[in-house]
């Protein structure tokens, strides 16, 4: 089971928790889970990633287990610690304000 | 008795108002996508309970939300809650992909950046939508970078009808300081082949064949800020309107000039007439008086705020040329807020009515064609557009 903590404006597209799980029968990749995550909340569909190239939104962030993994290869398989559950991958947006 | 519901979307919400025939008394619901920008929500004219909302964000990209009971429920078309698709993920409703295919997205083409160079299109988000005449699961999208969606299966998915971006003069085409925008859609009540769409910062473009081929009409136009100021393309329209009794007579707010057109944008004329000031962003039309024509005067393109801080709507019964400033309830010092491009519309009630939102989150409303106003709400967010619904 994984564990994937998403922004607030996110959640309440995908009137979700504020920890949404998926589970995963292949490799964990922040590729697979991205696309776990978005066959169960379709919504959420170009809201992470583009929708033709796949590439990361400018804004967003990924990071694992304390670690920016926002410019990793997407097939990178992630740490046993986020394939285990013990932590969460954290999908976060930039600060907004000034 | 009948009723209005008025759709206001804000840098940071949706509201929606609603009042019976009278319109003294409001209720006002909201925010609804609470913290999402929404450029336009709009109710099909052919169900009203069926209303789409453009919510769009710079960090999580376009949404589409639509409702089937009046804006209490809302749902993402396509990638709703509950659903377990076994395949890949749908979440078609929000992806808008310029057509590429060798038949119909054929000549690829670039536009023209601030510097002059070519770019890329590069879809941002959608500023207008346009429900269909007498349909409510077709609709059209107007988006930044400028090209123009439709839509068949309730925003389920979207195809853009490439005869706009592709016609020819796509390369010419440049963004204004808020980006290159189709913000224009009016559909033509009688010719129902016809479409209008206003472009910033390229002009006004017509289809007579349902969007599937566009010339340019920007015959008439002058602008200073293009180095042929008569140039075929490259205007800045700020919006255009029409009464549905009378639909080849147009009225464009341009960047600079108020133009009226009586052959569909064949030919433009100048009508600002007596305008304190002919910059503007909203231009209007009366339900039931098509020579009677709203503007808002703003002071200029460097100072986005009505002249001598007084917040006045400019009404010619004549269909141009001639203005009367429309003051009583407005307030008529130390104001200086501006009021975009989407944010006017009119009732089709008798007395017609009149409702305009402004960036300091006022929206104000007139039961009697303008002759007086009050503030429905005043402390939105900053509104960006403002449509009405007349309900039976």
């Amino acid at each position: 089971m994984i564990r994937v903590v998403l922004p607030h404006h996110l959640r309440t597209l995908a009137r979700a928790g504020s920890e949404i799980t998926l589970e995963i029968p292949g490799p964990v990749t922040m590729s697979s889970v991205l696309d776990a995550l978005e066959t169960k909340y379709p919504m959420l569909c170009g809201t992470i990633r583009d929708h033709v190239t796949q590439v990361r939104r400018p804004f967003l962030r990924f990071f694992v287990c304390s670690e920016d993994w926002s410019h990793e290869t997407p097939n990178k398989e992630l740490p046993d610690a986020i394939a285990s559950g013990a932590e969460p991958l954290l999908i976060v947006g930039a600060i907004a304000g000034g | 008795m009948s009723g209005v519901r008025v759709l206001v979307g804000t840098k940071k919400g949706a509201f929606i108002l609603t009042a019976d025939g009278k319109r003294d008394k409001w209720e006002v619901t909201g925010p609804h996508f609470a913290g999402w920008e929404i450029y336009h929500l709009k109710g099909s004219p052919a169900d009203p309970n069926r209303i789409y909302a453009s919510q769009t964000s710079g960090w999580f990209g376009q949404i589409i939300q639509r409702s089937s009971d009046g804006g209490k429920t809302w749902e993402t078309p396509g990638g709703g809650p509950g659903k377990t698709p076994d395949g890949m993920p749908t979440g078609e409703s929000n992806k808008f992909v310029y057509d590429t295919s060798a038949e119909t997205g054929k000549p690829l083409t670039t536009h023209q950046w601030y510097d002059g160079t070519q770019h890329n299109w590069e879809f941002k988000r959608v500023w207008h939508l346009e429900p269909s005449l007498d349909n409510p699961d077709v609709a059209y999208a107007g988006v930044e970078d400028a090209a123009l969606f439709k839509t068949t299966d309730g925003g389920t998915t979207w195809k853009e009808l490439s005869g706009l971006r592709g016609h020819g003069t796509g390369p010419q085409w440049q963004p204004g300081a808020g980006g290159m925008c189709l913000h224009t859609v009016v559909l033509d009540p009688v010719n129902r082949k016809r479409i209008f769409t206003a472009i910033s910062a390229a002009g006004a473009f017509r289809s007579d064949d349902e969007g599937k081929t566009w010339k340019p009409i920007n015959q008439g136009l002058l602008s200073g800020y293009i180095p042929d100021p008569k140039s075929e393309v490259g205007h800045c329209v700020h919006r255009i309107a029409l009464n549905k009794a009378r639909p080849n007579v147009l009225f464009m707010q341009k960047h600079w000039d108020v133009m009226r057109s009586d052959n569909a944008g064949d030919l433009w004329t100048e009508v600002s007439g007596n305008l304190p000031t002919d910059f503007g962003f909203v231009i209007d039309v009366h339900a039931h008086e098509p020579n009677t024509v709203y503007v808002v005067p703003i002071k200029s393109d460097s100072e986005h705020y009505p002249p001598e801080g007084k917040l006045r709507v400019y009404r010619s019964k004549t269909g141009g040329n001639e203005w009367e400033a429309l003051t009583k309830g407005l307030p008529q010092e130390n104001c200086y807020v501006n009021v975009l491009r989407d944010a006017m519309a009119v009732d089709s009630l008798d007395k017609c009515g009149v409702y305009f939102g402004t960036t300091g989150g006022q929206v104000y409303g007139s039961a009697d064609g303008g002759d007086s106003w009050a503030p429905i709400v005043r402390d939105l967010p900053a509104v960006l557009s403002v449509e009405v619904q007349t309900l039976p």
